[in-house]
C-alpha cells in the first residue's frame, strides 16, 4: 500500500517527531466510545449478512467465519471505511464554517454595542444571542453549495454503491439509529444537517462519518470505525447463532487488526485521489498548511482541517465502490427467512 | 457551541405524548395474550400503538393482526438479534424509533405498549423507552418464582400472575405467590389474572387506565408547576 500522502484530511500525522511514544491523536477517547458495540444504537440487532450464511450452511465455524470476515471487509468494509472518511471530511469542514461563524458573530457583536440583538451581522447571519431563532436554511457564508444538498450526494454516493433493497434498507435502518444516538451525545451543526437533509435515515457509514467529525474524531479515524465495525458485527452475530467459542472469535479479530488499519489507509488514500491534495490546498489560506507538518494540534487543532470544497461531490464518484455479489444475496435472503433473529 | 440545534431525534417531551407501557416477562407468560386483550378492552375508549419485540421475526405481531383487536397498521415489529433484554434496557434505539414512528404516523396516542421478547427474571424496561412497565408471571413456571425476585418481579410497576386456571392442575399455591410477591415489591401492586376465562384481563385493564389518567392530569396542564402563590 503506498503511503498516504500528508493530506491533512485523513488525520495527518500521528505520533510525529519529537513526540515520545505514541502521542496518541485527539479523538482516541472519542473513537473508542463510537467503535464500541455497547453504544446503543441499535447495531447489535445486525447480522452483516452472518446469519442467512449460517443459514445455508455457508458458516459453520470459525474456518468459515474467518473467510467471510475476510471477504466483508475487502469489500463491505474498504467501500464504508471511505465512505465515512468523506464524511467526516464534510461534515469537519461544515462543524468548523459553523464555529468560525459563531466566532465572528460573536467577535462583530463584542465590538458594537450598538447592534441590537438579531442584527444581521457582517457575516450575514442570523443574530445569535441565547434564545435567538435561525431560519432552518439559512445560506451559508462561504459560498459553498447548500450543505444539506452535499449529504443527499454523499448519500446518494454510499445507495450507489450497494446492489441489494435489503442491504440499502438496513443501512439506513442503522444509520437513523446511530443518527438519534449521537445527536444528544455531540450536538453539531453536521449532524442536524444530516437529520435536516435525509429525514428518511441516511446511510450508515455516511452518519458514522458525521459522528465522528462531531466526537472530535478524524476522517482516519471514522474510516477506521467503519472497517471495524463491519467485521465485528457479524462475528458477534456468529457467536450467538453457532455458540462458537467467543475467545477463538476474538482471536481471528485480533488477527484481522493490521487489515484493519489497512483497509482505513486504504480509505484515506482513495479519498485522497478522489480529491487531490492539490486541489484542496489551493483553497487554504496561508498558514493553514502548518498543520499537515506538525502532526499533533493540542487544543483547537483546526490547522488540519480541510475547508469545505465545492468540487468535493464531484469527485465522490472515485471513491470505492467494491461490489460483494454473495453479500446481496445472502441480505435479500435473509428477508424471506420467516425464522430470523436478526435485522439484517 | 453557539450553534441553534433542532434536536429533532430527541425523545419526545414527555408533555402530551402517549403513555409508554411496557410489558415483559418469561416465554410463554402471556405477554401477547394480555396484549392482545388491553387492545381489545382499551380499544374503544384509547388511542393505542403496540411494538414487539419478537423472538422469530413477526410471530406476537402476526398474533396480534390476526385477533383483530387494533388495527393492524398500528403494530410495529422490532427484531433483537438473539437478544430481547437488549433492546429493552441496554439499547433501546430500535424501539424509541418504532415508538415515535407510530407517534409521528397516527399520534396523537394515549397509550403505546412495548411487549419484550420472552426473557428471564432479571429483565426490566429502561426508564428512557417505558414510563410504566408490567411483569407478567404464570403459575405453572412453579409457585417459588415470587420468591425469586428478580428485578422483573420486583421493580415493576404491576405484576401480574397470570394462567390462574391451571393452579390446581400444576399444584401452586396461589397465597403462597401473593404473599411471597408481596414481600419482595414493598407494596407495589399484584394481580391474579385468567386472561383464557377473563378475555378483556379487566383488572389489569382498569390499572393501566389509571395510569393513563394520571400521565395526562401529570403531562397535561401547562405551567402548573409555574403558579404564583398567592
Amino acid at each position: 500500500m503506498r503511503e498516504a500522502p500528508g493530506y491533512a484530511g485523513c488525520g495527518g500525522h500521528e505520533g510525529g517527531a519529537g513526540m515520545r511514544g505514541d502521542a496518541g491523536m485527539k479523538g482516541d477517547a472519542a473513537l473508542l466510545l463510537l467503535a464500541d458495540s455497547r453504544l446503543p444504537a441499535g447495531g447489535h440487532a445486525h447480522s452483516g449478512g452472518v446469519e442467512e450464511a449460517v443459514r445455508l450452511g455457508t458458516v459453520t465455524g470459525t474456518g468459515d467465519l474467518a473467510r467471510f470476515l475476510r471477504g466483508r471487509l475487502a469489500t463491505a468494509g474498504l467501500v464504508t471505511a471511505a465512505l465515512a472518511a468523506a464524511a467526516c471530511e464534510l461534515a469537519t469542514a461544515e462543524n468548523d464554517a459553523e464555529d468560525t461563524t459563531d466566532n465572528a458573530a460573536e467577535t462583530v457583536a463584542d465590538t458594537t454595542p450598538g447592534s441590537a440583538p438579531g442584527t444581521p451581522t457582517r457575516s450575514g447571519s442570523a443574530g445569535r444571542e441565547p434564545g435567538a431563532t435561525r431560519a432552518p436554511e439559512a445560506p451559508h457564508t462561504d459560498g459553498a453549495a447548500d450543505g444539506a444538498a452535499l449529504w443527499r450526494r454523499l448519500d446518494a454516493e454510499a445507495d450507489a454503491r450497494v446492489a441489494s433493497p435489503a442491504q440499502r434498507e438496513a443501512a439506513r435502518t442503522q444509520g437513523r439509529l446511530l443518527l438519534r444516538t449521537a445527536r444528544p451525545m455531540w450536538p453539531s451543526a453536521a449532524l442536524d444537517t444530516v437529520a435536516r437533509a435525509l429525514p428518511e435515515g441516511p446511510h450508515h457509514p455516511v452518519v458514522l462519518g458525521a459522528v465522528a467529525a462531531s466526537a472530535g474524531c478524524t476522517p482516519r479515524q471514522a474510516a477506521l470505525a467503519a472497517a471495524y465495525t463491519s467485521v465485528t458485527a457479524p462475528a458477534t452475530a456468529a457467536v450467538r447463532l453457532l455458540g462458537l467459542d467467543p475467545v477463538a472469535v476474538h482471536r481471528l479479530l485480533a488477527g484481522l487488526a493490521p487489515a484493519l488499519e489497512d483497509v482505513a489507509r486504504a480509505a484515506c488514500a482513495s479519498l485522497d485521489d478522489a480529491v487531490p491534495a492539490d486541489e484542496e490546498s489551493d483553497e487554504r489560506e496561508p498558514g493553514q498548511h502548518a498543520g499537515r507538518h506538525s502532526g499533533h494540534h493540542p487544543g483547537h487543532d483546526s490547522g488540519r482541517q480541510p475547508r469545505r470544497n465545492a468540487a468535493w461531490p464531484t469527485r465522490w464518484h472515485a471513491l470505492p465502490g467494491h461490489g460483494a455479489p454473495a453479500l446481496d444475496l445472502l441480505a435479500e435472503g435473509h428477508l424471506t427467512n420467516p425464522m430470523k433473529l436478526f435485522v439484517s | 457551541m453557539g450553534a441553534h440545534h433542532d434536536d429533532l431525534h430527541d425523545p419526545a417531551e414527555p408533555h402530551g405524548r402517549a403513555l409508554r407501557l411496557g410489558i415483559g416477562g418469561p416465554v410463554g407468560s402471556g405477554k401477547t395474550a394480555l396484549v392482545a386483550a388491553l387492545c381489545r378492552g382499551l380499544g374503544p375508549s384509547l388511542r393505542l400503538g403496540v411494538v414487539t419485540n419478537d423472538i422469530y421475526t413477526t410471530e406476537d405481531a402476526d398474533f396480534l393482526r390476526r385477533a383483530g383487536v387494533i388495527d393492524p397498521e398500528r403494530i410495529l415489529a422490532v427484531q433483537t438479534g438473539c437478544c430481547p433484554h437488549t433492546a429493552i434496557r441496554d439499547d433501546i434505539a430500535a424501539n424509541l424509533d418504532a415508538v415515535e414512528t407510530l407517534e409521528e404516523r397516527f399520534g396523537p396516542l394515549d397509550l403505546v405498549i412495548v411487549e419484550s421478547g420472552g426473557d428471564n427474571l432479571t429483565a426490566t424496561f429502561s426508564r428512557g423507552l417505558a414510563d410504566r412497565q408490567i411483569f407478567v408471571l404464570d403459575v405453572s413456571g412453579g409457585d417459588k418464582v415470587p420468591r425469586k425476585g428478580g428485578p422483573g418481579v420486583t421493580s415493576a410497576d404491576l405484576l401480574v400472575v397470570n394462567k390462574t386456571d391451571l393452579a390446581p392442575m400444576v399444584g401452586a399455591d396461589l397465597t403462597v405467590m401473593s404473599r411471597d410477591a408481596a414481600a419482595v415489591r414493598d407494596g407495589k401492586p399484584v394481580l391474579f389474572t385468567s386472561i383464557r376465562e377473563d378475555k378483556g384481563a379487566h383488572s389489569v385493564a382498569e390499572w393501566v387506565t389509571h395510569m393513563v389518567d394520571a400521565w395526562r392530569r401529570e403531562h397535561r396542564r401547562p405551567h402548573h408547576h409555574a403558579a404564583p402563590a398567592s
